[in-house]
């Protein structure tokens, strides 16, 4: 079976850090910054475990405020 | 030809033909009297088969002037009718509609209050309706029928002017223009605007977003204090305009009067009987009738308080209208009020009384 | 593979819906809202209405639903919202009509406006937002909020003596005559997005369909006005709101009895 490789993009100054997309990967893909924050001050979501994505949308689907673009691609 | 036929009718029912001949969209009511025939006569009527107008009796007065407001917000010509104390549940949304700048035309067909009241006539809405009845700096065009024929004739001027002003308008009438009945040639047919033509003359309506354009919202709300100022001065700007174009009054026997009485609607008509049977006495006095309540005809009363030697303002109430006429007149002569309370009509002879008395 | 070998416009799966702008929504980190504005954002471009949808907004947090939402929309008076549509999908049929109001708005002050709206069998759907809470105020006590629930008025918790029962008016629509359709949803997981989504585009279908009326009402949360994380507000849900207001359809008149 052919492996599904994803790549998550967060719009990270339209991100309020609200976690729930780093709750809702299966994967651990995404965490929320320690140190950084955007313009608006929150910690924002961003990608730690970037080969591990598999392109499943379900960070972006559970964003409230769609800052998250996901890309899947077969891998041959 | 057909449209030229005499009819007897109520005043109530004139203006429910009247809506349907003007090409309303939609009348939205809830029954209450009296003004109950309005919303009988239309359902009778079944305009939907022939205009296409909906008709529709709501819930409460609360939800009928909502429904307008929905319905003027897609830039539909809709209207609805009441009766005070239903009326002053129609505060909240007259003030939305005023603050969202929507067209629609309100039918207080007035009747005696505080609270419950009573079912008999009165004009004690006039502050109500004039100074504003909800909360926040808007004003109503007010326009006040004084015969069954002005009922009927008064609605496609309502819409006209609240379509030009984009503002709600109100015919306030009372008890007994509303049940009265009198001759009447019913205004001729207008065909109902087809969509395309409302969406060319309402660019501001939410009719549904095409992509040419950015969306339409209807709102009254801004949290940001400068632009709600900015709105609100706009709104003031709008209410100079209409006070200096819009105003409409009746003269009667005022060219060689000595006193005028001041009056609208239904006291009007008493006045004319009070002003021949004072005249048959001697007395010269003349009448002059506010048709449009807001905006008020404050230069003319003005000028005929250089004219006479007092006014009386004839009104079915405890004295409303006489506080714009004093203004008008700056107290520069005496400015006199009767009028009865509690459904009681004023007799003509009553109204003489009280002119000699100001003499 | 390499990252921008995937981040091609054709390896797409998922972005923002179009209708949703980019203005930077008001609401509170993890609030509910912001996902079914996505989902009513994509169900009307799956159904190509965008040129044909007329929302109405209430007064609530999601007053200001028409700043994020790009189709023309009115916004209404507090609990009126449902008169508002009632009329306009009578002057414009073939337009979509929907209201999208929260449990203060709906089941509070605009009880009698949504309860004839929905029993006139009006072909509009109302999105009823239930968060147990007022949260545009800071966080009062709702007509939904729970028995024990700490708000700002029952901050010693809702007690029947003093106040009353919540209030399951979903149920109260479900026994209407003029409604077709009336579901309980919510939004915490994909699997739950997924079936809300589902039960938008069927209230939608239903609305243009000329069946009768339909609500929809998402259990949602309201982390800041429950003063938790979006995510033990989500698990607080969950053991809480869902065993007083399951999840399911109440009514589906569409669905063939067999």
């Amino acid at each position: 079976m052919a492996k599904m490789k994803g790549a998550t993009v967060v719009n990270i100054e339209r991100c309020k850090g609200c976690n729930l997309c780093v709750v809702a990967c299966p994967l651990n893909v995404l965490a929320l910054t320690t140190k950084n924050v955007n313009q608006k001050g929150y910690n924002y979501a961003h990608t730690v475990l970037e080969d591990t994505c598999t392109g499943c949308t379900s960070c972006a689907i559970v964003c409230p405020d769609g800052c998250i673009t996901v890309y899947r691609k077969k891998e041959e | 030809m057909a449209d030229q036929e005499v009819t007897l009718m109520k005043g109530n029912e004139a203006i429910a033909h009247a809506a349907i001949r003007c090409g309303c969209d939609g009348y939205f009511g809830y029954p209450i009297t009296p003004q109950s025939e309005v919303l009988e006569t239309l359902a009778e009527q079944k305009p939907w088969e022939t205009t296409g107008m909906v008709v529709l009796q709501a819930e409460s007065e609360v939800s009928s002037i909502n429904m307008v407001y929905g319905g003027a917000g897609c830039g539909k010509k809709v209207m609805t009718s009441s009766s005070s104390p239903g009326v002053s549940l129609m505060q909240e949304g007259i003030s939305y509609l005023a603050g969202a700048e929507l067209p629609c035309l309100v039918v207080n067909v007035s009747r005696g209050g505080p609270g419950l009241g009573t079912i008999q006539p009165s004009q004690a809405d006039y502050f109500q309706s004039c100074k504003g009845g909800g909360h926040g700096d808007y004003r109503l065009i007010v326009l006040a029928p004084s015969s069954v024929q002005e009922m009927a004739d008064f609605v496609d001027l309502a819409f006209e002017l609240a379509f030009k002003y984009r503002n709600p308008a109100m015919i306030l009438t009372d008890g007994v223009i509303g049940q009265m009945m009198e001759k009447i040639v019913l205004p001729p047919f207008k065909p109902r605007r087809t969509e395309e033509e409302i969406i060319k003359q309402c660019p501001w309506a939410a009719t549904g977003r095409l992509k040419t354009r950015k969306p339409n919202v209807i709102t009254s709300l801004e949290l940001d204090p400068s632009v709600m100022e900015e709105i609100n001065i706009r709104l003031q700007n709008k209410y100079k305009v209409i006070e200096e174009k819009e105003v409409r009054y009746e003269e009667f026997m005022l060219e060689d009067a000595e006193y005028a009485i001041v009056a609208f609607g239904s006291a009007a008509r008493i006045g004319k009987k009070a002003i021949e049977m004072a005249r048959a006495e001697g007395i010269k006095v003349g009448l002059l009738r506010p048709i449009t309540l807001w905006p008020f005809p404050t230069k003319e009363v003005a000028a005929l308080g250089k004219r006479v030697k007092g006014i009386l303002s004839l009104e079915i109430n405890a004295g409303q209208m006489v506080e714009d006429i004093r203004l008008a007149v700056e107290c520069k002569i005496p400015v006199e009020h009767y009028g009865r309370l509690g459904g009681i009509i004023p007799a003509p002879d009553e109204v003489v009384d009280a002119l000699k008395r100001m003499m | 593979m390499d990252i921008k070998e995937i981040m091609q416009p054709e390896n797409l799966v998922y972005k923002k819906p179009e209708l949703l702008n980019d203005k930077n929504m008001h609401y509170c980190p993890g609030c509910s809202h912001g996902v079914v504005h996505k989902l009513v954002s994509e169900v009307i471009a799956d159904m190509k209405m965008e040129e044909k949808t007329i929302g109405v907004s209430p007064v609530g947090c999601a007053v200001f639903a028409y700043n994020y939402i790009d189709i023309d929309w009115e916004e209404a008076a507090h609990g009126r919202a449902p008169a508002l549509a009632s009329a306009i999908k009578r002057l414009w049929p073939d337009r979509l009509v929907f209201t999208y109001q929260g449990d203060g708005d709906l089941a509070c002050i605009g009880t009698a406006e949504t309860i004839h709206a929905l029993n006139r069998g009006e072909n509009i759907t109302i999105i009823f937002i239930n968060n147990a809470i007022y949260g545009m105020t800071g966080g009062q006590m709702a007509p939904t909020t729970l028995l024990g629930m700490k708000t700002a008025t029952c901050p010693y918790g809702r007690e029947v003596a003093l106040h009353g029962y919540p209030l399951k008016i979903t149920e109260v629509a479900a026994q209407l005559e003029g409604t077709c359709y009336v579901t309980r949803q919510s939004v915490h997981t994909v699997g739950a997005i997924n079936k809300a989504k589902k039960a938008l585009r069927k209230a939608f279908d239903n609305s243009m369909a000329g069946r009768g009326a339909s609500l929809v009402e998402i259990v949602s949360t309201c982390n800041s006005g429950w003063k938790m994380s979006p995510e033990k507000a989500n698990i607080w849900m969950t053991e809480n709101m869902f065993p007083y207001y399951q999840l399911g359809d109440l009514k589906d008149t569409t669905v063939e009895t067999k």
